[in-house]
């Protein structure tokens, strides 16, 4: 239910996978929440709500965030990316195709949360952002080789309780390898 | 049918998921996804005593609160009938027996909730409930030994015995006399326990999150005293199970909501309250004595096991249970025990019995193997047992030893040398451990529904639960080949209890009950369409019941079988213990489907590196409760946690099955722990009997030097 705007809520819009989304939202509400109860974006999952699972991650212009720590009211203003968002149009992102074929996912509720933050994942290293398992941490060294080892930390804020690890890193390596083809 | 050609068949061949797309594009609905006009939304308030009584629920502080719309609690709720046996043979679950009377038998014991219009509005006043307690005095000390243990039979029996175990023992050249314990675990599912209750034209509908529609509907007909048809309960999408999923503690508080309310409620455990509602695998305090021969036939096995029990329902972690199926001895004793102590009840969990069982069994066989100076896979091989070793029933199929020599083969095992602390790469210790597995093979009554559609495709209908095990995908495949068409004809519905009933995904036995379930109705749909006549445009459908061909399943030791291997790094300045590589081999009937059969066994497996290295609810004697209930506080297995690992078979369908099939669900985690210490010991030569292998624990061993080879 909507509440009404008042001291305890707000008119808010919300820019999300491109679409302006006008919203009345109690001052509690995360954006978890208005993503899930308000907007019907239901694809964000909630698994912990308190920031230690990841299954609520999206891009916040463009940089992983978990949902579940950040207000609604925070978010007006940002570009807001969610599973909903990453595939173009009927095509599959990379990620996802990729997820698809090598079996990235058994119960699927971590899958929309690892999915974004593989997407953002392979951006932050393609920019040269070093990892804690990278050597050599200058900046003029450039991007480390993405390996298993670089994956798995860079991946390591997404939890997989099925344990599809072992594919998801497979997954991700073979779409980081699709964006440099398409990039060289 | 109408193809001239037979195809190839689909069993057998590697399929991505049939919902896939659904999945990784966030389109999937899980339980609490569905949207409802006029929901509401419940929110359970949990005891913050371990023991004792209510003496008040001042709903009247919070009624007032903005959008609260009422307060359940056991001076208000509605009566529930607990006094029958569901499903799966065992009384509810007693916190399905919601706000029915004034004692607190645990810490987190449910005692009301809040239902508001928005989640916010029933958090902020769930929190602000003030419930007063008469407190006493509560013991939630779990450890060996306790004097009020007490033996029970299960699914299976509590103790067994056969010979004369102390002069088996004393006639012995060799024997291992040790203790082992495992930590309180909890499933954990990514999705949390869900559901939202709604009335619709006298009928109850719940959609839920759970392993099993036939069983949560007749549990909640059974407790609301509804006509089973009474009630419908829908499940599509599960964000995995582990053996939680059944009926718990927020069905019947939406349930009791809704129709005080007359509209949709939803209830949504948080992370913390699955601690305390959503059941848990006991600790286990477990000593295994083993006697032999200098050549390593085994004289005498005892393997006993202590679990833990709520004082309000009684549920044992038979982790002796391998025993009983493993290694056979002149003397062979085995006893599952538990204690009742202020703490919730625990449940089943991923191979339960066998995956605490199988690290001390499989631990103990280690050591003795180092005490024979035998190769562990020699020492197994010499052990391999005829029949059961408790039933004196055939084996329907043992291919324990396949299962070594390929893993042996592709591990490179037979390169390695036994001696511990030996190999160093840098400040790492390494080591290689393996370990055996087995897990029961069964099948239980299921019902289908199978339809021809006049458009040339067909429908399969069955209340079949897909917790991550892609078994709507396996379904599809066996309808497929058993109609003999391609697999895009086959539309298969599960989750939905007006489909009849079916077994639940449980006991590695699900894929397996529906699949033969399908497989019956297929031989009848393709007589009748034989008959040919056309099709009418409500299709033609048959119903399959298995309940006479399962019951008619000859009595055998049935099981699958394995063999783990385990690569591991230790540092011992650090206590860190990293698993670098393991491979399991299996033996485990029919694989219906390679592409989710492989994820099945490595994600079993990886359980098995959370339990050797990471996962344990820690109590707090004092105040009866958990010290971080929260994904924070209890570690799993993580990305960085885990390495490269393979899982792959050997050819071994079941005869006795209509696919083949014999279940694949659980087996990956058992004896993965063992596997894992048994590598440290080789790297450190170090026994590590008690899990998690902390950091600590490896630093207090290292600490002791040469003098205690033991932690």
């Amino acid at each position: 239910m909507a509440p009404a705007p008042s001291s305890t809520s707000s008119a808010i819009t919300l820019t999300i996978n491109g679409e302006k989304y006008p919203l009345s939202v109690d001052h509690r509400t995360t954006l978890l929440d208005a993503l899930r109860e308000r907007l019907d974006l239901t694809g964000t999952k909630k698994g912990c709500d308190q920031g230690q699972c990841g299954a609520c991650t999206v891009l916040v212009d463009g940089r992983r965030a978990v949902a579940c720590l950040q207000l609604a009211v925070a978010a007006e203003g940002r570009e807001i990316t969610t599973i909903e968002g990453v595939a173009d149009g009927e095509r599959l992102h990379p990620v996802q195709q990729a997820f698809l074929d090598l079996d990235g996912f058994q119960c699927g509720y971590c899958t929309p949360g690892q999915i974004c933050s593989a997407v953002a994942m392979i951006e932050e290293h393609a920019a040269g952002w070093p990892s804690a398992v990278t050597d050599d941490v200058r900046p003029e060294a450039g991007p480390p080789p993405l390996t298993a080892e670089e994956i798995r930390e860079r991946m390591s804020g997404n939890l997989c309780r099925c344990g599809a690890y072992v594919s998801i890193v497979q997954a991700v390596a073979q779409a980081a390898a699709v964006d440099e083809e398409a990039a060289a | 049918m109408t193809t001239a050609t037979r195809l190839t068949p689909s069993v057998g061949t590697a399929h991505s998921r049939v919902e896939g797309v659904d999945k990784v594009t966030g389109a999937a609905r899980y339980a609490g996804e569905i949207p409802f006009a006029e929901l509401a939304h419940g929110w359970l308030a949990l005891s913050t005593v371990a023991r004792g009584r209510i003496r008040s629920v001042e709903a009247d502080g919070v009624l007032g609160m903005p959008g609260v719309l009422a307060v359940l609690y056991h001076g208000n709720a509605p009566r529930v009938d607990t006094d029958h046996v569901g499903l799966l043979g065992v009384k509810p679950e007693p916190t399905t027996a919601l706000f029915q009377h004034d004692r607190v038998p645990h810490m987190g014991w449910p005692v009301a909730l809040v239902v508001a219009e928005t989640s916010e509005q029933a958090r902020e006043a769930a929190e602000a409930l003030v419930v007063t307690y008469e407190q006493e005095p509560h013991d939630v000390a779990f450890s060996g030994g306790r004097p009020d243990a007490y033996s029970v039979d299960s699914h299976m029996p509590g103790a067994t015995e056969k010979g004369d175990l102390e002069s088996e023992l004393a006639a012995s050249a060799v024997v291992v006399d040790a203790e082992y314990t495992t930590p309180e675990e909890h499933h954990n599912p990514m999705e949390p326990h869900a559901a939202t209750a709604h009335w619709d034209g006298g009928r109850l509908e719940v959609v839920d999150s759970n392993q099993g529609s036939t069983w949560v509907a007749q549990e909640l007909a059974a407790l609301f005293s509804l006509e089973p048809s009474a009630v419908r309960v829908r499940s599509e999408h599960i964000g995995g199970g582990f053996g939680s999923k059944g009926v718990r503690a927020h069905q019947v508080a939406a349930v009791m909501a809704a129709t005080a309310l007359q509209r949709p409620v939803r209830v949504v455990l948080t992370r913390r309250q699955m601690f305390s509602l959503a059941g848990y695998r006991s600790p286990t305090a477990q000593r295994v004595r083993l006697g032999a021969d200098a050549d390593g036939r085994l004289r005498a096995l005892e393997h006993r096991s202590l679990s833990v029990t709520s004082t309000v329902h009684e549920f044992v972690e038979p982790s002796s249970g391998p025993a009983r199926v493993m290694y056979d001895a002149d003397a062979h004793h085995t006893a599952n025990e538990v204690v009742r102590l202020d703490v919730p009840t625990p449940t089943w969990m991923r191979a339960p019995g066998e995956a605490p069982g199988s690290f001390a069994l499989e631990s103990a066989l280690d050591e003795l193997a180092e005490k024979c100076g035998l190769d562990p896979i020699e020492l197994r091989t010499r052990n391999e047992p005829e029949a059961g070793p408790v039933s004196g029933l055939p084996f329907s199929s043992r291919n324990l030893l396949a299962c070594f020599q390929e893993g042996a083969r592709r591990f490179g095992w037979a390169d390695r040398d036994p001696r511990p602390g030996l190999r160093r790469d840098g400040r790492w210790l390494l080591g290689t451990g393996t370990a055996a597995a087995s897990f029961g093979a069964g099948a239980a009554p299921s019902t289908a529904a199978l339809t021809a559609e006049a458009d040339g495709t067909f429908t399969v209908r069955i209340t079949a639960s897909d917790i991550g095990t892609g078994a709507r995908t396996a379904l599809t495949l066996i309808a497929a080949d058993a109609l003999e068409v391609a697999p895009d004809r086959v539309r298969v519905r599960i989750g939905d209890s007006d489909f009849g009933f079916a077994m639940i995904a449980g006991g590695s036995m699900g894929t397996r009950s529906w699949g033969w379930a399908i497989m019956a109705a297929a031989q009848e749909l393709r007589e009748r369409l034989a008959l040919g006549g056309g099709i009418p445009s409500e299709g033609i459908t048959v119903r399959s019941d298995t309940s006479a061909a399962v019951g008619a399943l000859a009595q055998k030791e049935r099981h699958s079988f394995g063999a783990q291997f385990a690569e591991v790094a230790v540092d011992v300045t650090t206590g860190e213990v990293r698993v670098r590589r393991m491979l399991g081999m299996f033996a485990a009937g029919r694989i219906v489907n390679p592409l989710t059969a492989r994820s099945q066994f490595t994600g079993g497996m990886i359980w098995g590196i959370s339990m050797a290295l990471h996962e344990e609810a820690v109590r707090d004697r004092t105040s009866g409760g958990h010290v971080g209930a929260d994904l924070a506080g209890y570690h799993v297995a993580a990305h960085a946690d885990v390495p490269h690992i393979e899982a792959d078979w050997v050819d071994d369908p079941d005869p006795d099955d209509p696919v083949g099939i014999k279940g694949i669900g659980e087996i990956g985690i058992v004896g993965a722990a063992a596997a894992i210490a048994n590598a440290v010991w080789h790297a450190t030569g170090v026994r590590h009997r008690n899990l998690p292998i902390r950091p600590d624990r490896v630093l207090l061993a290292a600490a002791a030097g040469t003098g205690a080879r033991d932690a």
